[in-house]
């Protein structure tokens, strides 16, 4: 085993742990330096999902991405910092603090993973992993200025990623360039038995920037309101490079798109009041002795360790799931996401990949998103991929006010590798 | 007011009896062990855990749904069930709910008034919790420990329609269910707790009372007789029955209402996101069934010539009927005769299972039975000398060896004649009356001849010879 020092500037509160020495061995990855979402269960270090509620939590266990990347030779220097159990989009929703952009100090990193991305912008990390529920991955690659890709669902394990909402979500990687994200993925992944939702999709693949006759559909409904008028131009002008390397772009249409949102917050709110009532401080995680009858006693627990947003998000689920609610909430939001998978079906007949501005705006100011709903629909663009299962990508294509904007490119089921190269082709003409 | 019929459906859990648990590769043979020393990240819930199904389990649930004329469902899929719970590993309990793996059974079972067929509603396969200990009683106890080795363990709940009739019937269910699944070889009735049932009991045209909580057969005849006198009693007095949930009390035997804040949940169910919808139509067709209790029955008929009473006694439980089948080569007549009879009413009176009595040395006794060597009364002593050196962890004695040691063998006729003409010279006053046609003094006469053959005379044959002489003597 060889060794190395971490010791990190992090001025922007990136972490929530970092690791001195860090010991790795040799592989595909020997010494490269990979910062872990602090929802991703690490053997024998702390992971919290910035909540109270799990403080000195320590998995005796891996999760399957952290073993294959410990094989592979990775250095896992450090848990990453996110808005509590993935849920939010600006890093704000923190245990540990707000997470700083870092081309702007006073903006957001962007969230879920917000930590991962504004490590690796920083330069403090070689790449990073994340996890995307409804763009937790591509929103923070884009606010950030990097590459970060949704895996089609099902393509890495989830065995060991602290579920937030286990129907829409992947673990996925961030990296500055394509060809980084690119060998990060391909140790990422592949076939676990103990994830039932695993696909044996592994990916080794060679980059190709040859993207003559790609068919690009850019869908009307992602460039309209809401979108900040810079960003739809910026990533307009991106797709005409693609263009201008033998791509052939045509407008299109995701009229479900009307949808995507309100089904993706009912669906991950509903998984989410079930997938966290597991947090009732029997089994780990801090509790308190209290003489009181287990039904007050997790009561106080929960109130106590779960933060605002959280909390907020386990009554709207637990409500959607009602008996005399399921019907109109959780049954109708699955047949929203029926048919946003039919009409992404309907699409790839035609095109190969659908490009879009990956977030409606830049980078907003920390503490300036009061409004919670105004925060959901920050998420707009970047949902109806969860919802699909399909993969998606973020790579940054330009600059509206100093900050980074992000093209969205989103691709058939297991073509993840057709949307790395897309990137990789844009990324080579644009440098 | 007019007593109305009795209608009663059951809701039954049984353990599988898998290697490894549903959702994870923990040993499902916990009950020796230590608490919480059969569990894994998966089967305590540990935050980033996944279920990966079991497919045993699923194969077991199929037996026994085929065993049980169920209908399959092409697929069916795993929800959540959401409840707190201290010994509830994950927030939720992993089961089915719209889409069971099986539904539309039936079952045969000799009902009050004859055969009668108990349909099935459906079969689905759930997880058990922990198990919570609480310390002093639920109410006033200090503290609750709770062992999550029973977390996981796969179980299969069996719900039948409201076809019983009777608390009799409902224990007949019961029976016959349990031979099926032993017979299925899914499924070990000693295993405490390995089955538990909840029960909805009505008069006809009057509210429904769930019982929960019955956890042995005994205790469903006597919960469900309970609560029907119960009801009965409310309805006399003209009140009437509230429709709730009661739990039955095995220590008093009794049910109690219940109405405590976990019992008025919404469960929540929806389609658990971590498992994919199971379709095991290829499954189903690799499965064979074994020889059934009712086919059992049929053949020790017409193969061993039994009497239909000794053959449904004899297959009501695998091990007996195997047991009964390994001993019933000599004599088949009098090796049921011997094991419905005689050998299982002194089991049950010892509480013992079959297992307690070794074959072999079973086999030996029927055959000095078979042989006259010994009196039916000598071969009921040996049974219960075995049985007893069984009971206190002894090796037993062969019968051959028990009846050399006691001198059990069967007293020969020169010994017999030998001891009536003692008596007759002793009992003159008896004799007398004999031949003065008081038939009583020949019972005498008998019991004191038996009584100097120390019992081993053979009875029948005792009677004729000591007539003979009397006679003779006249």
């Amino acid at each position: 085993m060889k060794k190395l020092s971490f010791h990190p500037d992090d001025s922007v509160n990136a972490f929530i742990t970092t690791i001195p020495e860090v010991s790795y061995g040799d592989g595909p990855l020997s010494g490269v330096t990979v910062a872990v979402k602090d929802n991703i269960s690490t053997r024998g270090i702390e992971t919290t999902c910035a909540s109270k509620i799990l403080k000195g939590y320590i998995p005796p266990f891996d999760a399957h991405v952290v073993t294959l990347l410990k094989d592979a030779g990775a250095a896992i220097v450090g848990k990453t910092n996110m808005d509590e159990f993935g849920m939010g989009s600006s890093t704000e929703n923190s245990a540990y603090g707000p997470t700083l952009n870092p081309l702007d100090h006073s903006r957001v990193p962007g969230g879920s993973s917000g930590g991962s991305a504004a490590a690796v912008a920083a330069g403090l990390v070689d790449c990073a992993i994340g996890s995307d529920t409804g763009g937790s991955i591509r929103c923070p690659a884009s606010f950030c200025g990097i590459v970060g890709l949704k895996p089609t669902y099902g393509r890495v394990s989830r065995y060991g990623l602290i579920a937030y909402a286990n129907s829409l979500e992947q673990v996925g990687p961030l990296a500055r360039d394509v060809s980084t994200l690119s060998r990060l993925y391909s140790v990422m992944a592949g076939y676990d038995p103990r994830d039932g939702t695993s696909v044996d999709r592994p990916y080794s693949h060679t980059l190709s920037a040859d993207i003559k006759g790609l068919r690009i559909g850019v869908p009307d409904d992602f460039f309209g309101e809401g979108v900040n008028t810079k960003v739809a131009e910026t990533v307009r002008k991106a797709v005409e490079t693609l263009e201008s390397l033998g791509a052939r772009a045509e407008p299109c249409s995701l009229p479900s798109m009307k949808y995507a949102l309100s089904a993706c917050y009912v669906i991950s709110t509903s998984e989410a009041s079930s997938n966290l009532a597991r947090f009732d401080g029997i089994r780990f995680g801090p509790a308190t002795d209290t003489p009181k009858s287990w039904h007050d006693a997790f009561s106080e627990q929960r109130k106590a360790g779960f933060g605002k947003e959280v909390r907020r998000r386990i009554m709207l689920g637990t409500f959607s799931l009602a008996a005399g609610y399921y019907g109109r909430y959780y049954q109708k939001a699955q047949t929203a996401r029926q048919m946003v998978r039919d009409d992404f079906d309907r699409l790839f007949k035609n095109y190969d990949v659908i490009a879009s501005p990956t977030m409606p705006d830049i980078a907003f100011k920390i503490g300036e998103m009061k409004d919670p709903l105004q925060m959901y629909l920050s998420d707009v663009l970047t949902v109806p991929a969860n919802l699909a299962g399909v993969p998606a990508l973020s790579v940054p294509c330009g600059r509206v006010e100093g900050m980074p904007v992000g093209l969205q490119l989103i691709g058939r089921r297991f073509e993840d590798e057709r949307l790395i190269d897309t990137a990789y082709a844009f990324e080579q003409e644009a440098v | 007011m007019e007593e109305g019929e009795i209608i009663i459906g059951l809701e039954i859990h049984c353990q599988l009896n898998t290697k490894s648990k549903l959702f994870c590769g923990c040993s499902t043979d916990f009950r020796d062990n230590e608490p919480n020393t059969h569990t894994c990240p998966d089967c305590l819930g540990l935050p980033g855990s996944m279920p990966r199904l079991n497919k045993q389990a699923v194969m077991y649930a199929l037996k026994v749904a085929k065993a049980l004329n169920c209908t399959i469902r092409e697929d069916s899929e795993f929800s959540r069930k959401n409840y707190f719970y201290p010994d509830l590993n994950k927030g939720f309990q992993i089961t089915q709910h719209d889409k069971p793996l099986a539904e539309w059974g039936k079952l045969l079972i000799d009902g009050d008034n004859g055969e009668k067929e108990i349909r099935i509603t459906r079969i689905h396969i759930e997880e058990d919790p922990g198990r919570s200990v609480h310390m002093g009683t639920t109410d006033r106890g200090k503290y609750t420990l709770v062992d999550y080795n029973r977390a996981g363990i796969p179980l299969i709940e069996i719900v039948t329609e409201p076809d019983l009739r009777s608390p009799k019937e409902a224990r007949k269910f019961l029976n016959k269910l349990r031979a099926t699944l032993e017979y299925l070889n899914v499924f070990d009735s000693e295993k405490e707790g390995s089955l538990r049932v909840d029960a909805n009991i009505s008069h006809r045209g009057f509210a429904r009372v769930e019982v929960k909580n019955i956890s042995s057969y005994k205790g469903v005849e006597k919960a469900l007789t309970f609560e029907i006198t119960r009801q009965r009693n409310l309805l006399r007095r003209g009140q009437t029955v509230a429709r709730e949930t009661r739990h039955f009390v095995e220590a008093r035997g009794v049910t109690t209402s219940s109405r405590s804040k976990e019992e008025e949940n919404d469960y929540r169910y929806f389609p658990d996101p971590d498992l994919p919808p199971i379709r095991v139509a290829s499954w189903v067709d690799g499965i064979l069934l074994p020889e059934l209790p009712d086919a059992r029955r049929e053949r020790f008929i017409s193969q061993y010539g039994i009497s239909p009473e000794h053959s449904k006694t004899l297959t009501g439980g695998l091990k007996l009927a195997e047991f009964y089948e390994s001993v019933a080569m000599e004599d088949p007549g009098l090796a049921a005769t011997w094991t419905a009879d005689y050998l299982l009413g002194e089991l049950n009176y010892r509480d013992f299972s079959i297992d307690a009595m070794p074959a072999e040395l079973f086999k030996e006794l029927l055959t000095l039975v078979k042989n006259s060597a010994i009196t039916d009364k000598s071969a009921v002593e040996i049974l219960r000398i075995i049985l007893d050196a069984v009971k206190e962890g002894k090796n037993p004695e062969r019968p051959q060896e028990i009846v050399t040691r006691l001198g059990l063998a069967k007293t020969s006729g020169d010994q017999i004649t030998i001891a009536i003409q003692e008596v007759i010279a002793e009992q003159k006053a008896a004799v007398e009356d004999y031949h003065a046609g008081k038939m009583p003094a020949l019972n005498f006469l008998v019991g004191q001849v038996m009584k100097k053959c120390r019992g081993r005379a053979d009875p029948g044959n005792l009677n004729s010879l000591l007539k003979e002489i009397l006679d003779k003597k006249a």
